[in-house]
């Protein structure tokens, strides 16, 4: 109401927010992170284009990973089962999060995926993201640590093009290295170059799911992520410091 | 498109401010942007645009300001150029993003009786 002269008007307000548009998701990711530190599950958002190499990079772990850890995966698809049916094959516990037209998984959907899942039981649980190199990287979902794969076939300047993707990634896996010989023009060396314009702390391991080349350095990693993990209380993302800088 | 998504958050959000000062209208949304943070500020406008029908932000105007990136070393405060590699030269250690990355809802301007 008009208190100045007391003509009956209604009064035009600003009311201060100052609160980010996603805080609804960074709540329940908060959750989710919470619920995983109390299992003692490591949580790993996997992120990259359509064709990258997740799903062959999860069945390669799987493989190597083969009764000596539990794993699980919660595989973010626009339509179909196949993600999940392939990780299944390999070995890996298994549930597709079918995103309709959503580009990615937000904390919500991984809330919902966990039900019905015995996500409790795994001492990995690997969150294969939407294949997209731009809407993923914005929500968090609640995981100990951000991979992204790209593969080298993507050409050296994805990361200058992506920066907001790379900036988030805890670690880069470059992947299909078994297909350097085939492309002259691609060099891992402008690739990391790119990496440090983008990234703060710059981590990446060239691998081959196909040959496993490589992959004795991400397992390392993943050991790592888990032994943090168990040696703090802590509920936010990983301390970086704690990981070693790799070179090319 | 997450812009969708995003929207859709903060038209909640907004409903929700709106509601618990039974507020009649909304006439100002104050919105900041982040260079870094992967929105698009048209295919913001373009959501807004079509999900504020028949809400309470129908006539509302979306006020978006783009946040420049500003990366600085964490110890001597000296700036990252645009497209440097993101270690300080002279400390060599890695540089802080200091602004740049906001999705954020600053202000709502409602009517209130």
């Amino acid at each position: 109401m008009c208190d100045t002269c007391g003509c009956g008007d209604s009064e035009i307000v600003p009311v201060d927010v100052h609160e980010k548009i996603l805080a609804g998701n960074d709540r329940t990711a908060a959750h989710n992170r919470e619920h995983f530190a109390e299992r003692g599950v490591v949580a790993v958002n996997l992120m990259g284009s359509p064709g990258a190499g997740k799903t062959a990079l999860l069945e390669a772990t799987a493989r190597r990973l083969a009764g000596r850890q539990r794993l699980g995966a919660l595989a973010g698809d626009l339509a179909t089962e196949r993600d999940a049916d392939r990780l299944r094959a390999a070995g890996i516990t298994a549930k597709s999060i079918t995103t309709g037209s959503a580009c990615h998984l937000d904390a919500d959907m991984v809330h919902r995926g966990l039900h019905r899942f015995p996500w409790r039981e795994f001492e990995y649980l690997f969150i294969e993201n939407v294949g997209n190199l731009v809407c993923p990287a914005i929500y968090d979902l609640g995981q100990a640590a951000n991979v992204v794969a790209l593969a080298v076939t993507e050409g050296e300047d994805k990361p200058l093009k992506y920066p907001v993707m790379f900036r988030k990634a805890d670690l880069v896996l470059l992947t299909k290295i078994d297909l350097l010989p085939h492309l002259p023009d691609v060099h891992l060396e402008t690739i990391a170059d790119a990496l440090g314009r983008v990234m703060p702390r710059p981590l990446y391991f060239p691998v081959s799911a196909r040959t496993g080349e490589g992959m004795d350095r991400w397992l390392k990693w993943l050991e790592t992520l888990r032994s943090v993990r168990r040696s703090s209380e802590a509920t936010e993302p990983m301390p970086k410091r704690n990981v070693v800088i790799a070179s090319s | 498109m997450h812009e969708y998504s995003i929207v859709q958050a903060l038209l909640a959000r907004v409903d929700t401010e709106a509601r618990a000062r039974r507020a009649t209208a909304v006439h100002r949304l104050s919105v900041r942007i982040g260079e870094l943070s992967g929105v698009e500020m048209d295919l913001l406008t373009t959501a807004y645009e079509t999900f504020r029908e028949r809400t309470i932000c129908d006539r509302a105007e979306l006020n978006l300001q783009l946040v420049p990136a500003r990366w600085e070393c964490p110890d001597c405060g000296g700036g990252i150029g645009r497209g440097e590699v993101l270690m300080c030269p002279s400390c060599a250690v890695p540089a802080r993003l200091v602004q740049g990355d906001e999705i954020m809802l600053d202000r709502i301007e409602m009517e209130v009786p």
